[in-house]
């Protein structure tokens, strides 16, 4: 019953992605896709609060949004995933639902 | 398999449908949006519920008057929801006490549930809107 | 395009279904007027449920659905007039959307 939530908003700017984390359950997936990529680069509150999570949670960034921003994976906290869009569709068909935070 | 005997026999299927709120009313249109979804799916017989999370527990805090912004206040139609056979309410709790909130302020009676509980009863979901 | 329903030497304005523009356009001439458009002259069974939709919106902000004011009015009124047979007779064009709509409300929301 592992559920995919989705968050797209800077977690600078929003809560989303906290909120996303709080109610998320371990084996859940995270997808950072759109602003929500800066949360998951290195030396960022939301890069390092992630980090801690990756060991019961999947941790997911969408690879164009990052390289649309100028970043690369390697600028990217260890333990999350850098997908492409082939990525992203496999993952919404691997999890039961796909729970957008927006 | 049965799901799909079912449908072959035109047995409606009733799923679980869940919209989360997480925003405050007025400022933007999604909670009265949500709120016509969930009388929408009401009509087709689903398993609604209706969560409030983050700044969407102000939609249902009690006593406002919007005449002078100008807008139509929907928050009685909150209090409708039971004459639609929505039963299901909750809230979570650490988004109700980060506003300095209760059970008693709202509008409705609710089932405060804690992120843990919360996040349990999303994941047994068959879809989730968000608003 | 707005259409309009006429009152004696005045007219106020309908949606294309027929709905008031302005929920404060209403009162029971606009009612009767729009009766007689179809055809109806209402008796008091049929404000019964006008009043019923009316007092029904201004207490929850929201003109309910079909199976919702058939309940509701088996509560408030009985079941020998809360059946879909009594109120389909009152307001053939369907009891929600034609007595909403004579009652000056928004169309249902929910009502398909």
């Amino acid at each position: 019953m592992a559920v995919l939530h989705t968050t797209n908003k800077s977690p600078m700017q929003t809560r989303d992605l906290e909120s996303c984390l709080r109610l998320s359950r371990p084996g859940s997936g995270i997808l950072l896709m759109e602003d929500a990529v800066y949360g998951a680069l290195k030396e960022t509150a939301a890069g390092t609060m992630l980090s801690k999570t990756t060991k019961d949670k999947r941790i997911y960034v969408l690879g164009p949004d990052l390289a649309a921003r100028g970043f690369t994976p390697e600028e990217v906290v260890p333990g999350v995933e850098v997908v492409d869009y082939g990525g992203f569709v496999d993952l919404a068909v691997k999890y039961h639902h796909v729970q957008a935070w927006v | 398999m049965s799901d799909t005997q079912d449908e072959g026999r035109g047995i409606p299927k009733v799923k679980r449908f869940m919209l989360v709120n997480r925003k405050a009313p007025y400022g933007t249109i999604y909670a009265l949006e949500a709120l016509e979804v969930v009388l929408i799916a009401a009509a087709f017989d689903q398993d609604v519920s209706l969560v409030f999370v983050d700044d969407g527990v102000y939609q249902i805090r009690k006593g406002q008057q919007t005449k002078d912004i100008g807008q139509k206040n929907f928050s009685p139609t909150y209090r409708a929801l039971g004459d639609y056979d929505i039963e299901k309410l909750y809230v979570e709790r650490e988004s109700l006490e980060a506003r300095g909130l209760a059970a008693d302020d709202l509008l409705v009676p609710v089932q405060v549930l804690g992120a843990v509980e919360l996040g349990a009863l999303m994941d047994e979901q068959d879809v989730v809107f968000s608003f | 395009m707005t259409a309009a329903v006429a009152i004696k030497d005045s007219e106020v304005a309908v949606d294309e279904e027929g709905y008031l523009v302005n929920l404060a356009d209403w009162n029971e001439e606009v009612a009767n007027a729009m009766a007689a458009e179809d055809n109806i002259a209402l008796t008091e069974n049929h404000w019964e449920v006008i009043n019923f939709l009316r007092d029904y919106y201004a207490e929850y902000q929201v003109a309910p659905a079909i199976r919702v004011l058939t309940k509701a009015i088996g509560k408030k009124l009985g079941p020998e007039k809360g059946n879909s047979k009594y109120l389909y007779e009152l307001f053939p064009y369907g009891p929600a959307k034609q007595a909403c709509r004579y009652a000056g409300l928004p169309k249902p929301t929910g009502c398909i």
